[in-house]
């Protein structure tokens, strides 16, 4: 029978790692929420940004052949499911990049009555996506390194939460939208 | 909005971090925003209204400098604090790697929170061992802001993870509407910085000096910045110093005259830059710039296309490019037109615009920013007085 001070010492550790654990799992409880919210922030500027584009698509603003593209890509990615998602809005980050491949489109419809309007919200629609998909991807990341921890995954700290997925699209602007040596 | 921002450094020592949060902060407020800064501050009556003090900073060595920071028990307390009574949508605190008070800003909170880091440096011994200390903290920031894709990167291998690049902003109009002062004009190249500090490269530019004057006599150096003089001049030919001219420590409003005035801006720095905030300056001031082909200059010049680079600590090339500049008029006038558009980039409108978004992206529908709650001790849950 080993002398009581063993007895206590063995307490001890268990409470320790037993706080350790509680500390960890809370953690990992605040990244899998800043996913949440990272998650919302980025469908809040996708559905943003297709809105935009189909408000620009039935404006009149545009030629019709443009008009169609834009229409056809912006109402997929507001309509397709969350399997489709990353290629739609792929695929609406396309059009707007055939559609504004030209300076002289731009220009146009800036002169345009209603145009500069559309225009600098499309320019912030598009600026956004790219900035919302990084803060989100960076989550996961974060996310990710604390629950490939041996322990979080013995002991199952993360609970039945599905293991995050980053959200991969292409998401590169306009370059006739965007400002030279501008961010992303 | 309601915007706390949280600044590291000294706010009585001037420094590229501080003079960003200044500006950055009043642009907001003329926007209408309410920005509260929380930064260390030895005088509080000198602060402008919307800096609080959050107490003395200490000089410590720090990564090889001695740094002025704010710690331990008593700088956390007011970090507290400052959350509690700021009630804010948003906290952006800057350098939340450095020992000071933005780590502690992104300890004690918990909600909206976003950082922009500024430097490169190196991974030093001490934020490794220090990770997992910083790693829950750094956990909690939704957004992470770069000034430059060179800091992106220092930042993406050292803590992984991904930033998005907004660049730090300048008063452009400030330096564009600048007069040019006729004491500096007619032949000058320009240089601004510390003289002493090797770093920002005076020794090559003296060194490149006398075949730029054997070329062209007529051009005259101007050196605005502290330093000792005599000493960095001791290996010049007479003829050569003669050639230069010593401004001292100019006010903003001098040195926008002054790049306004010259003829060339040359910026010979050989390391240690991760943005290059003078070269935007210069820009502003439609110089036309020559600058070493550091990674930060070169993104800064937009790869050439805004300024000219030479390779770092070049002299012979530096010589060669300033020469073939001075004596193409035609060339300089491109550079002067190409700078002014490119510098639209780093303008205010531009940068708080992008700067708001982030801010506009991260706290939509969120909570605002409160004491984490494991982190509120027991005095305060059994509602005695904070310390």
């Amino acid at each position: 029978m080993p002398p009581v001070t063993t007895w206590i010492w063995a307490a001890v550790a268990v409470v320790l790692f037993a706080v350790y654990l509680s500390w960890t799992a809370g953690r990992l409880d605040r990244l899998h929420a800043r996913i949440d919210a990272a998650r919302a922030g980025l469908d809040a500027q996708l559905l943003r940004r297709a809105s935009v584009a189909q408000e620009l698509a039935t404006s009149t603003l545009l030629d019709p052949a443009a008009s169609i593209l834009l229409y056809q890509a912006s109402h997929a990615a507001r309509q397709a499911d969350e399997e489709q998602r990353e290629v739609a809005e792929s695929e609406l980050s396309q059009a707007l990049r055939a559609v504004f491949a030209a300076p002289e489109q731009v220009e146009e419809l800036r002169a345009a009555p209603g145009g500069e309007e559309a225009l600098s919200d499309l320019t912030s629609a598009v600026r956004r996506v790219p900035m919302a998909r990084r803060f989100h991807n960076d989550a996961v990341r974060a996310a990710r390194a604390v629950r490939l921890h041996r322990l979080v995954r013995y002991f199952r700290l993360a609970g039945k939460a599905p293991f995050p997925l980053a959200f991969e699209m292409d998401d590169e602007p306009p370059a006739a939208l965007n400002p030279q040596g501008s961010p992303v | 909005m309601k915007i706390g921002i949280v600044c590291p450094y000294d706010w009585d020592v001037p420094g590229g971090v501080q003079f960003h949060i200044r500006d950055l902060a009043e642009h907001l407020i003329e926007l209408g925003h309410e920005v509260s800064v929380l930064a260390p501050a030895d005088d509080e009556s000198g602060l402008p209204p919307y800096v609080v003090s959050a107490g003395r900073a200490v000089a410590v060595p720090y990564n090889g400098s001695v740094a002025r920071l704010s710690f331990g028990i008593l700088s956390a307390a007011r970090v507290r604090r400052w959350l509690h009574d700021g009630d804010f949508d948003i906290l952006h605190v800057h350098e939340p790697t450095s020992p000071s008070l933005s780590i502690l800003a992104a300890w004690s909170a918990t909600g909206p929170m976003v950082a922009t880091f500024h430097t490169s440096n190196p991974r030093s011994r001490a934020m490794i061992a220090a990770s997992p200390i910083l790693q829950p903290g750094l956990e909690k920031i939704r957004a992470r802001i770069a000034v430059s894709e060179y800091a992106r990167r220092t930042l993406v291998e050292h803590l992984g993870g991904d930033a998005v690049v907004i660049p730090n902003g300048v008063d452009v109009s400030f330096f564009a509407d600048a007069a040019p002062d006729p004491r500096w004009s007619g032949g000058t190249i320009g240089f601004i910085g510390r003289i002493n500090e090797p770093r920002k490269g005076l020794p090559t530019l003296l060194a490149a000096l006398p075949a730029i004057l054997a070329a062209r006599p007529d051009v005259r150096l101007l050196v605005a910045g502290k330093g000792d003089q005599e000493e960095a001049v001791a290996g010049l030919a007479p003829e050569v110093r003669a050639r230069i001219e010593f401004l001292g420590m100019v006010t903003d409003e001098e040195k926008a005259r002054l790049l306004r005035s010259v003829d060339l801006y040359v910026a010979p720095n050989t390391g240690g830059e991760s943005f290059g905030i003078i070269l935007v300056e210069a820009m502003s001031a439609a110089a036309p710039v020559l600058a070493s082909d550091l990674d930060a200059f070169a993104q800064v010049l937009d790869g050439g296309r805004a300024g000219e680079l030479f390779p770092v600590e070049d002299a012979d090339a530096l010589a060669e490019a300033a020469i073939r500049l001075l004596g193409d008029p035609q060339r300089l006038a491109e550079l002067r037109v190409a700078a002014s558009r490119h510098v639209q980039r780093f303008d205010w409108k531009t940068v708080g615009a992008d700067i708001l978004a982030v801010y506009e992206t991260v706290a939509d529908g969120a909570a605002g920013v409160r004491e984490d709650e494991q982190r509120i001790s027991w005095r305060e849950r059994l509602g005695l007085p904070r310390p």
